[in-house]
């Protein structure tokens, strides 16, 4: 009887299906990425230790920049249409409602805003935008955005009040937003910050350790 | 690795007098390749998740036009917080001295100790925490406040507007550096 003869193995492994795989979850990963667009007006958020992700549609939000500049941002474009319309019957200042309904956001006094929606997409940059006048309290102009926004959306649900200001922005414009949200009844609505770490050893640390959550 | 049959099927001989060519190895070595992938892969999936904005809530009280409506705070369970120039803050629990005796400085390092300290020292349904932005402050600074709020788990805190004595005080407080004892109203 001869010795049984075992079958020499190769140590090669075919990679071709790992480099398939590979390659799939690449280009799932490359296209699903949504770089952040360029953004008109440069805002750095602060830092806080909220959890809940900012809502990304439904929303109207009020962008505070550096300077104390004030822009709204919506973008449903059937509620931005019904604006329009407002505002030119009340107001009779002529606006585009289509170059309105197109626009991303607004940042002009009510009396420019036609001329502000004249400018083509890509001039309209934060820093050389007069903004929506705020500080002025007899003429706090938000008060009317927001007055027209929330009649927009009369009868359907509200949509997410959000405000996105920059380190840098000073509390008096802060002040007058929120003065503006408060004599339309608006009581409820989200600052956008950067995500961070609550602080080792506090009591929201132990919390969470302990898996509880702060309700909302 | 990755290989292909390059015997030309069945591996046939060629006749006699027909040149060999020298056959080379169509083997190509994937390892580099799969490893730049996984590499892509990876700084993709780090990327996509870790730049979402987050979101706190603020809850506006409604003005209360009647001053009988207004809640009422037990003097003992009150901090007030004072946000100056500069990242400073300033403190005092309570209510202000007319000397402005208990009128001190802090920063957004330490108020955090202060806020704990208050909080272990007073029942939970007396402590009140006021918030006092001045002019000169930054959103960042209100945000921080309102974040540390969040921290300590604190549950009522109230924005307030500054009143002109404190905001005096606030001002030459931030000009010295330090709390400034008797410049109040």
């Amino acid at each position: 009887m001869g010795r049984a003869k075992l079958p020499r193995k190769s140590t090669n492994i075919d990679m071709t299906a790992m480099c398939d795989v590979a390659f799939l979850l690449l280009s799932f990963f490359i296209l699903t990425t949504k770089f952040k667009p360029a953004e008109a007006i440069a805002v750095t958020t602060p830092n806080s230790v909220a959890a809940k992700v900012a809502p990304q549609k439904d929303y109207v939000m009020i962008i505070l920049d550096a300077n104390g500049k004030v822009f709204l941002e919506m973008d449903d474009e059937s509620k931005k249409e019904a604006i329009a319309n407002a505002l030119n019957s009340t107001r009779n200042l002529g606006l585009n409602t289509a170059s309105f309904k197109k626009s991303l956001f607004f940042g002009a006094p009510f009396g420019s805003l036609a001329s502000f929606l004249a400018l083509p997409e890509d001039q309209r940059k934060g820093d050389k935008l007069p903004g929506i006048p705020v500080t002025d309290t007899a003429n706090n102009e938000l008060v009317t955005w927001m007055r027209l926004t929330k009649d927009a959306y009369m009868g359907e649900k509200e949509p997410a009040f959000l405000l996105k200001g920059d380190n840098m922005a000073k509390y008096p414009a802060f002040k007058a937003i929120i003065d503006a949200f408060k004599k339309n009844d608006i009581l409820k609505f989200q600052m956008v910050t950067s995500p961070e770490a609550a602080p080792v050893g506090t009591d929201l640390w132990k919390m969470n350790q302990k898996g509880e959550k702060l309700e909302d | 690795m990755a290989e292909m049959d390059t015997s030309g099927g069945g591996g046939h001989k060629k006749g006699p007098g027909v040149k060999k060519g020298k056959k080379l190895s169509t083997r190509v070595d994937l390892t580099p390749m799969v490893d730049l992938g996984f590499l892509l892969i990876t700084f993709f999936i780090f990327t996509t998740t870790m730049s979402q904005p987050t979101a706190m809530k603020l809850f506006l009280p409604k003005d209360a036009d009647k001053p009988e409506d207004q809640n009422k705070a037990k003097e003992s369970g009150v901090i007030t917080l004072l946000l100056g120039k500069d990242n400073n803050v300033f403190y005092y629990e309570g209510q202000l001295a007319p000397d402005g005796s208990n009128f001190k400085s802090s920063s957004f390092k330490e108020i955090r100790t202060v806020l704990i300290d208050k909080k272990r020292n007073t029942p939970e349904k007396d402590l009140v925490v006021v918030i006092k932005p001045s002019v000169e402050c930054t959103y960042k600074n209100v945000v921080d406040i309102l974040d540390e709020m969040a921290i300590n788990v604190l549950k009522r805190y109230a924005l307030v507007d500054i009143s002109e004595g404190e905001a005096a005080l606030v001002k030459i407080s931030d000009a010295s550096g330090t709390a400034v004892a008797g410049a109040s109203n």
